[in-house]
């Protein structure tokens, strides 16, 4: 048994280094193959995985499907899909409904950010601000499901809200309401507002402000002038998280309102095996989103990402 | 919420196989084997009870410890919903109604069943059994699961007596945001049926297949109640009904027996009846996957849902009609008077409950003329109503 043990890794560790060596070699005088061998598995990845099914589901948009059992029929190509999302104008009016609630929920998470943010980098003592950061970061450990359920019981007919605002005569919102949805929206994704700015406005240099006020320039003329400025691309890297995620979800407006968004429209239809029409419709946020990074891109937002 | 996810997950999925594979029809299972040790089931929400929401209503563990095949189950939100869930191919069957089964069955989704190999259906009812929505040219594709109405309901307290179902439609400005209606396309049969037996000028004889103007008189009928602010409810949100009814959020709607059972439990005051014009309802059917990974304990499963103990159970628990005279009996023994209450053997009951079916384009008759609005039509309708 000794000499057995003993002798197997000594054969193999004859062996098996120079080949392994041989490899290295040959791998060392091309540099180029080394980083193709390197990149090849997550490149795998994204190209068939990520990008293929992507582009399957897509490809259903120029499909047909059976208008009885609701079956879709590849590589039957159609733009049906696409006629029925012009022709009725309920596409439309979704649409700019979701736009519009991205672009509020953007605008108000940016207005209640910049505040905390500029607190946090420049006036709290360190402590509080490690305690802010604590604080902004907390509500992101709770499942973003926990906290939507957890603004129904505030928002529901005879919920929190409803109980407070009885004294005053006024009822509660209930869970039907649009405005909810805006409500919510902000909650959620203003953490990712705040840090961004948090981290822009940290990066602004004192003796910026400092200059600023030696050549005599009020506190109004500074922030407009020398602050705002330096943080516009960080303020748009937080826009780019709060609009994007507004515009694609759809458990939000379906759990606190009874509005449809793109989404809804999108999870219905497939849910329905309306495929087609479902494909179609999601290349309308792929295109926004598309759009607004290449907006945000010019506006320096993935310098301060 | 979980069920939204896990559905999303699946309709991807769905999405991918519904590109790249057509399912063959696969034949009849001809000898009944070994459990595999799992089933997968799409149902109706409360048709496989395992003891967790009441510990008296369980068919699933008496199974489970019988046949050692364990049952998972997700509901569906409505039939359309339902018949995506089983073509993601990650279901052995499920218990389905009419406007599911008739898809099913056209797209080899489902597979012909082999009633010798289940000793529990020569109990059936006869008038159940080879239907147009549970069997295909003389052979069965499924096991009746139960049948029941779709119910106008509403709160004694806040609510006059109704016999008709002017209350959600003609009178529905008298319960203004008070409305609670099933969140399906399938809804748009109700206002045919409403309009079929009100307006005879419409000539509606069916009102899952409806020409292009009486589709219209039926939207223009919903949107008029869609005026007056109505809640919905759907299969996955049923719950969500009970609690409205129960904290007077809503006063008036569509439901099903289980949640008029359920609030009489909880001592709600409400009421609910089939109204004169009729109503739609459904009667429905296991049915077996045609790509089934589970197929032996998808049959032992079929067997023990047409069981006195098990039929009798789930169809007392749902408040629909037991499918068998020796369900009906032990269902008394839990609930007596439930098969006269749920007109279980009383066939002119049913005689004005249209099932649900899916719309056609050819109207699903012979008659060639005629054109009908199909099923996308619906779908694309109740999205705008919805949407708008």
């Amino acid at each position: 048994m000794v000499p057995m043990t003993t002798e197997g890794p000594s054969f193999a560790s004859a062996a098996a280094p120079s080949r392994a060596r041989r490899v290295a070699t040959w791998l060392h005088a091309r540099p180029r193959t080394q980083l193709r061998l390197l990149l090849a598995a997550p490149l795998l990845w994204l190209v068939l995985v990520y990008i293929g099914s992507l582009a399957i589901l897509l490809l259903n948009a120029f499909w047909t499907s059976d208008s009885f059992t609701g079956k879709v029929n590849p590589f039957d190509w159609s733009l049906d899909a696409f006629v029925q999302i012009f022709s009725n104008d309920v596409y439309r009016t979704i649409a700019v409904r979701t736009l519009g609630m991205a672009v509020l929920v953007t605008v108000t998470a940016a207005l209640l950010a910049f505040p905390i943010a500029y607190y946090m980098a420049r006036v709290a003592s360190p402590r509080m601000r490690r305690l802010l950061v604590v604080a902004v970061l907390m509500p992101l450990w709770a499942s973003y499901l926990v906290k939507i359920f957890a603004w129904r019981t505030i928002l529901q007919g005879n919920g929190v809200l409803a109980w407070v605002l009885s004294p005053f005569g006024i009822s509660g919102p209930g869970t039907d309401e649009l405005m909810n949805s805006w409500l919510v929206f902000t909650y959620l994704w203003l953490p990712y507002m705040i840090l961004p700015i948090y981290a822009g406005l940290e990066r602004v240099p004192s003796s910026l402000l400092e200059a600023s006020a030696d050549l005599g320039a009020r506190a109004g003329t500074t922030f407009r002038r020398v602050v705002l400025p330096l943080v516009i691309p960080a303020l748009v890297a937080g826009s780019i998280f709060t609009f994007s995620l507004t515009l694609g979800d759809y458990i939000v407006p379906d759990l606190v309102s009874d509005a449809k968004f793109i989404g809804n429209v999108i999870y219905d239809n497939s849910a329905l095996g309306q495929f087609p029409v479902a494909a179609a419709y999601s290349m309308l946020p792929i295109l926004i989103v598309v759009g607004y990074l290449l907006v945000a891109r010019r506006l320096g937002a993935f310098e301060s990402l | 919420m979980r069920s939204i996810r896990t559905t999303a997950l699946f309709v991807s999925v769905g999405m991918v196989t519904a590109a790249c594979g057509t399912s063959l029809p696969s034949g009849m299972l001809d000898k009944l084997g070994e459990g595999e040790g799992e089933l997968n089931l799409v149902i109706w929400a409360g048709y496989a009870e395992d003891g967790s929401a009441y510990p008296e209503f369980d068919w699933v563990t008496p199974f489970e410890e019988e046949t050692g095949c364990i049952v998972n189950s997700t509901p569906m939100a409505d039939s359309a919903a339902g018949v995506q869930l089983l073509r993601s191919g990650e279901y052995d069957g499920g218990s389905f109604s009419g406007n599911a089964t008739d898809r099913l069955m056209a797209a080899g989704d489902v597979a012909p069943v082999n009633v010798d190999l289940l000793p529990n259906y020569a109990n059936v009812f006869a008038g159940l059994k080879n239907q147009a929505h549970n069997s295909l040219d003389g052979v069965p594709y499924g096991v009746p699961h139960g049948r029941g109405p779709n119910l106008l309901i509403w709160n004694t307290e806040e609510v006059d007596e109704q016999t008709t179902w002017d209350g959600i439609w003609e009178n529905a400005g008298d319960y203004e945001g008070k409305l609670s209606i099933f969140d399906s396309q399938d809804f748009i049969a109700d206002a045919a049926l409403h309009i079929m037996a009100s307006d005879d000028d419409m000539g509606i004889t069916n009102p899952y297949q409806l020409t292009q103007e009486q589709f219209d008189a039926a939207i223009a009928l919903l949107e008029a109640q869609f005026e007056h602010g109505p809640q919905f409810w759907s299969g996955a949100t049923f719950t969500e009904q009970i609690t409205a009814f129960a904290a007077g959020d809503v006063t008036i709607g569509t439901t099903w027996q289980f949640q008029v059972n359920s609030l009489a439990a909880e001592g709600a005051p409400v009421k609910a009846i089939k109204p004169a014009e009729g109503t739609t309802g459904w009667s429905d059917t296991w049915m077996i996957a045609s790509d089934a990974a589970n197929p032996n304990c998808m049959y032992k499963w079929m067997n023990h849902m047409m069981s006195a103990e098990a039929n009798g159970q789930a169809t007392v628990y749902f408040g629909e009609a037991p499918t068998s005279q020796q369900a009906c009996d032990y269902a008394e023994t839990i609930a007596p008077g439930h098969c006269e209450q749920t007109h279980a053997t009383d066939e002119p009951y049913w005689e004005d409950i249209w099932y649900w079916s899916t719309a056609r384009k050819d109207c699903g008759d012979e008659d060639a003329n005629t054109t009908c609005v199909d099923y996308d039509g619906w779908v694309e309708a109740w999205t705008t109503l919805r949407g708008g």
